[in-house]
Order: C-alpha cells, then structure tokens, then sequence
C-alpha cells in the first residue's frame, strides 16, 4: 500500500496533477483577494524552484537572490513605462539584463567557499536594493508606477482570473524547465559540484563554469518572476525586494526539501499562503507561522519531501529471457526507462 | 600522437613545498602506454602529494608534467582530466547521495552530446544522449563487476562495492592514464583477488596504470616497474625484482639497526638526506 502511495508521489503524472491543482483552484475560490494570494503562491514558486537550481541542484548559498527578482522587475517596469515597451517585449532584455548580473555577482565570487559566498550574496542584494532607492531612472524610494498588464495583441490577460491563468502557464514552463534541467547533464554536473568539488574536477568537470552556469539560471528564474511581480502588482519600489523576500524563498526552499522539485513547490506555496490563511489569528499570525516553520524543520530537517536518489527504471536487459517483470527480479530490471 | 620514445606521462624533477615542508623532492618518472606502475613508500613519503601534482590539484613548485609530449604542469584538474588522466581517490570520494548510475554518468560529462536546451526540450539528442551514457554505465559496472543496486544511493552500498564503483566512474572518464591511490585499501582477502584481476583487465584495455598501494603482495604481482618514494625523493625505480632486494628500499622500509631506539621513519631521514 505504501509503496503504491510512493509510486504516485514520484509519478510523472505528479506534474500534471500540480497543474491540474493550479488550473481548478479558481472554481472553488476566485474573489480577488483569493485570486491575488493564489497568483502571489505561483511567483512565489518560480522563485523558488529558480534558487533552487542555485542552493538545491548546486549547493551554493545565495542569501541576496531577491536582487534577481528585483533586476527582472525593474528592467522591464522601466522598460514599460518610460519606454511603452509592451511586458512581453521586454523578456529577452529581462533575460539579458540577469544573464548580465549573475555573471557580475558570480564572476568573482564563486571561487570562494560556501560561506564567504553567502556573505556576498547577502550584500548583493542589498546594494541592489540600496541603488534601485537612489537612482532616477528606477523612481527612487517611491519606484514606478503603472506598469502595464500582459498583452497578446487585442488580448488583454490583467483581469485577474486571466492573470491567474497566465502566470500558470509562465510558472508551469518554469516548474518544468527547472526539473528537465535538474535531470540533464549540466543539473548532474551540478550535483557532482555539490556533493564532491574535487571529485567532480576529476572527471572533467570544470567546477567554475557549472557553478556559474547555476547562478545564471537562477538569475534568469528570478528576473523573469520580477516581470510577472510587476505586472501583478503594478507598482514596484524598494521596498518590495527586502532581505525578508530572499530570507523567505531560501525558507520555501529548505521546508520543502532542497533539490526536490515537488518539496519545493509545495514549500513555496506553503510559505506564501500560511501567513494568509493565519489571518483569522490577527497579530499572531507571523508568531504562529515562525513556530510552524521550527516544528517542521525539528520533525522533517530533510524538508517536508525531500530529494531520493532513485531511478525509475535503470536498465533495458536486451539479454534477459526470463520474462516481464516479475516480482522477484532485481531493481535493475524492474521496467523500461525512465525517459522514454 | 605519440611517437615510440616519448612516454605517455613524463614527470620530470616535480617539486612540492608547502611552506617549509618539502612533500615532494625532485621526483622523476615516466610511463610508457600500457604500463603498469606502483608508486610505493612509507606514510608521508608524498606518494598522494604527487599524483595529486600530477593531476593539477596542487600546482608543483617546480619541475613538469607531461602527457604525450605535452606540458600538463599547473593545468586545472578539470583540464588534466580531459587531456585523459583519471584517478581515484585515497580516502573515497563518491558522490554519495546520487545513484551508483549517476556516479558512473560523471565520468562521461565531456563526451556527452547534449546541451541545455536539448534538456529543455527534450529533444531527440536529449534522448538518445541519456540512453547511451546509461548503458555505458551499466557496462562500466559489469566491467568492474559491482553486485549492488545500481539505481540506489552510492552511499548505501558495502565499502568494497563503492570502491568498484569509483574506478568505474574513473573508467566512464575514457582515460588514457588511470592513477588509482590506494585501490586495495580496507578490502578483504578475495576482494583484493578480484582487484588484481580487475587491473589486469584495466591494462588490457590499454589503459596505463599507475598505483599508490601499501600491500606488497598486490604490488609485486601486478606492476611491471616499481618507483619508490622516500621523503619525497625517488630512491629507487626498477621491476619488482630489482626493487625487492634494493638495499636503499630495504631500509627506507625497515631502518637501520642503530636507529631503532628513535623509531624507523627518524633513522631515514639522516640515512637517505
């Protein structure tokens, strides 16, 4: 029994039953405000699984990831209101402009150890921060007003049912873009640098270059959230890319379980809507979430579904003739592969 | 390609200083293709230190390494491995919470023919890329014969088993030159009759073997020439017969009689220096 429950947990189905989970909520609850949680939930979640690359895949501690978020933001924010660039046009730039900034950021730092490397991050994206306050083009401490909703052509998407909609799509491909990289040979390579540096190296593996190759991705993750952010909110300013922000996605990354794809998507919605649902306890709602958060990581410090290093279906036996899978065969033999 | 005098690795008068200390002094060898090499000598003669220059995760302080006539000295370790130099470690260094599998995959990094987006899409070339590096996984480890679940975390599996594992991903690397530090480390009895078999395989394969080994029977039985190390000199280098009755080995391994009061590895250092 546990073992069929198991089975479906790390089903491939699993993704399309997360989508399924995202495209029916709106029947059960769709006011605004419930709207608004929801599609906050789904930014919360591209953010994550985009650190997760970073932290979960490649064992790098980013402790600034926020400035990714607050890069994407404002690229395309300014981009949209001083230079009426419609929201979908500014994506290559948004990729750009975070491509650039994980390169600056990463460039110099990812020869340092783990530690001295979060340390940086931490006053990275404060200096990110510190600059969108004081600078003219970013709209100083009052940041930019009327960024514009998505649209496709006549299509208007910035209703909120359609913006609901929109960022489903946009956080599925992510969802689904960050696992397919995590189970490539560059997201092994990431995984080799996390588990063994030297190791790695040995095989070939030129640890600098994956390293960064992380933090770009992450950076694009991040930067390509900070244009849905925008466009949900409207508004941008300093104020919204905080320590707090990168302190809570780092947070939905280790609940759910660092480099488990499901753990972390489940992680973020989790850290997005229980401060929302704990409404009914006033003032103590953070108080309650923060006892919540040490109870989950007393009981489950691995995260609430962490990683298992398994493989479905290792091997095809070209030379086995001994029949289909029965039950008394070895795990290598047990079905086809997994990719297939 | 090599020419029939230029030896596959050449080391020539390889230098190690870590501030005073000097690990390796002056140490020159070379291993023509298919050879079988052990590197032995007592703890802290700077067997490791020297594969470790070798294969670039300490830059020497002075002398060269060269592979087929090429300048290898100071390149990064991911740089040596390319070149085809692998190795395994003394104390090991599997990825321990990835599959035995996936262990295996690393050694195949570079000559996998797939990049992001091919895994973004999952195009075709994803596919087939996927599919040949996991059969050339499992063929690695029918190569070194590993019995263990090979879809479970490497870490789970019995020392023995983790050892096979780790020359089987050095293997999946295609290397040219193979250094195994301390293969026979912690197996028992059989285990290290089935490494003197493995390595004999190895060498079939026309892999060059270099070996750090401590158990003297392995080494007599399996390598062609012999070097040893002393303090970071080389004090002899020569067939296991000739190296079996050096006097110089001799007594780097055993001391002399009237330095036994200060301990074996004392006397050397005023015998050999």
């Amino acid at each position: 029994m546990a073992s069929k429950f198991s089975a479906l947990l790390e089903s491939r189905y699993l993704g399309w039953i997360g989508l399924a989970i995202a495209l029916l909520a709106p029947f059960v609850t769709a006011t605004n405000y419930s709207l608004s949680v929801m599609t906050s939930a789904l930014l919360f979640v591209m953010l994550a699984v985009g650190l997760n690359i970073v932290v979960g895949y490649c064992g790098l501690l980013d402790l600034g990831y926020a400035a990714f978020f607050a890069i994407g933001a404002y690229t395309s924010g300014v981009l949209a209101t001083r230079y009426d660039w419609s929201l979908l046009a500014t994506i290559p730039v948004v990729i750009a402009a975070a491509v650039v900034a994980g390169v600056i950021i990463g460039g110099p730092t990812l020869r340092l150890r783990s530690d001295y490397l979060a340390i940086v991050t931490l006053g990275f994206g404060e200096i990110i921060r510190i600059t969108a306050n004081n600078l003219e083009i970013t709209g100083g401490p009052s940041g930019i007003f009327g960024i514009p909703g998505i649209t496709i052509g006549p299509l208007d998407l910035s209703t909120p049912v359609a913006f609901y909609y929109t960022c489903v799509v946009a956080v599925g491909l992510a969802v689904l873009g960050a696992s397919r990289l995590g189970r490539s040979r560059l997201g092994r390579a990431w995984r080799f640098v996390r588990e063994d540096e030297d190791a790695a190296e040995a095989m070939g593996i030129h640890t600098y270059k994956v390293k960064l190759a992380a933090y770009i991705a992450g950076a694009i993750w991040g930067g390509l959230a900070g244009i849905l952010f925008g466009a949900q909110l409207t508004a941008i300013s300093p104020q919204s890319f905080t320590f707090l922000w990168s302190a809570l996605i780092l947070m939905a990354v280790v609940l759910g379980g660092m480099g488990s794809t499901p753990g972390v998507v489940i992680g973020a919605v989790f850290v997005s809507v229980a401060p929302e649902l704990l409404r009914g306890v006033a003032d103590y709602r953070y108080f309650v979430f923060g006892v919540l958060l040490i109870v989950v990581m007393i009981f489950r410090p691995q995260g609430v579904w962490p990683t298992r290093a398994a493989e479905r279906a290792p091997r095809k036996r070209r030379t086995t003739k001994d029949g289909p899978g029965g039950p008394g065969q070895s795990p290598q033999d047990r079905t086809v592969e997994a990719g297939s | 390609m090599s020419t029939d005098n230029t030896p596959l690795l050449q080391v020539q008068d390889l230098r190690l200083a870590f501030g005073g200390v000097t690990a390796v002094d002056g140490l020159t060898f070379a291993v023509q293709p298919g050879d079988i090499l052990s590197v032995i000598g007592p703890n802290g003669a700077g067997k490791t230190s020297a594969f470790n220059c070798i294969t670039g995760f300490y830059k020497p302080t002075g002398g060269s390494v060269r592979l087929d006539g090429e300048d290898i000295t100071r390149l990064r370790p991911s740089a040596v491995a390319a070149k085809g130099v692998s190795r395994t470690f003394q104390n090991l260094r599997l990825f321990g919470e990835l599959t035995v599998l996936d262990n295996v995959r690393a050694g195949m990094h570079l000559r996998m023919k797939q990049n992001a987006f091919d895994a973004l899409l999952h195009t075709p070339r994803y596919r087939r890329s996927e599919r040949i590096a996991t059969e050339e996984a499992h063929r690695w480890l029918d190569f070194v014969g590993l019995r263990g679940d090979r879809a479970a975390e490497a870490r789970n599996l019995p020392y023995g088993e983790q050892r096979r594992v780790e020359i089987a991903r050095a293997l999946a690397r295609g290397p040219r030159l193979l250094l195994l530090d301390e293969p026979a480390a912690g197996l028992n009895h059989s285990e290290k009759q089935e490494l003197l078999d493995l390595l004999h395989r190895i060498g079939e394969l026309g892999v060059a073997l270099v070996l750090i080994e401590h158990d003297m029977g392995l080494v007599m039985q399996v390598s062609r020439r012999i070097v040893v190390l002393n303090f970071g000199k080389e004090i002899a280098d020569g067939t296991p017969e000739q190296v079996r009755n050096d006097p110089a080995v001799v007594e780097a391994y055993l001391g002399t009689d009237e330095d036994e009061d200060s301990g074996p590895q004392a006397g050397t250092v005023e015998e050999v220096q």
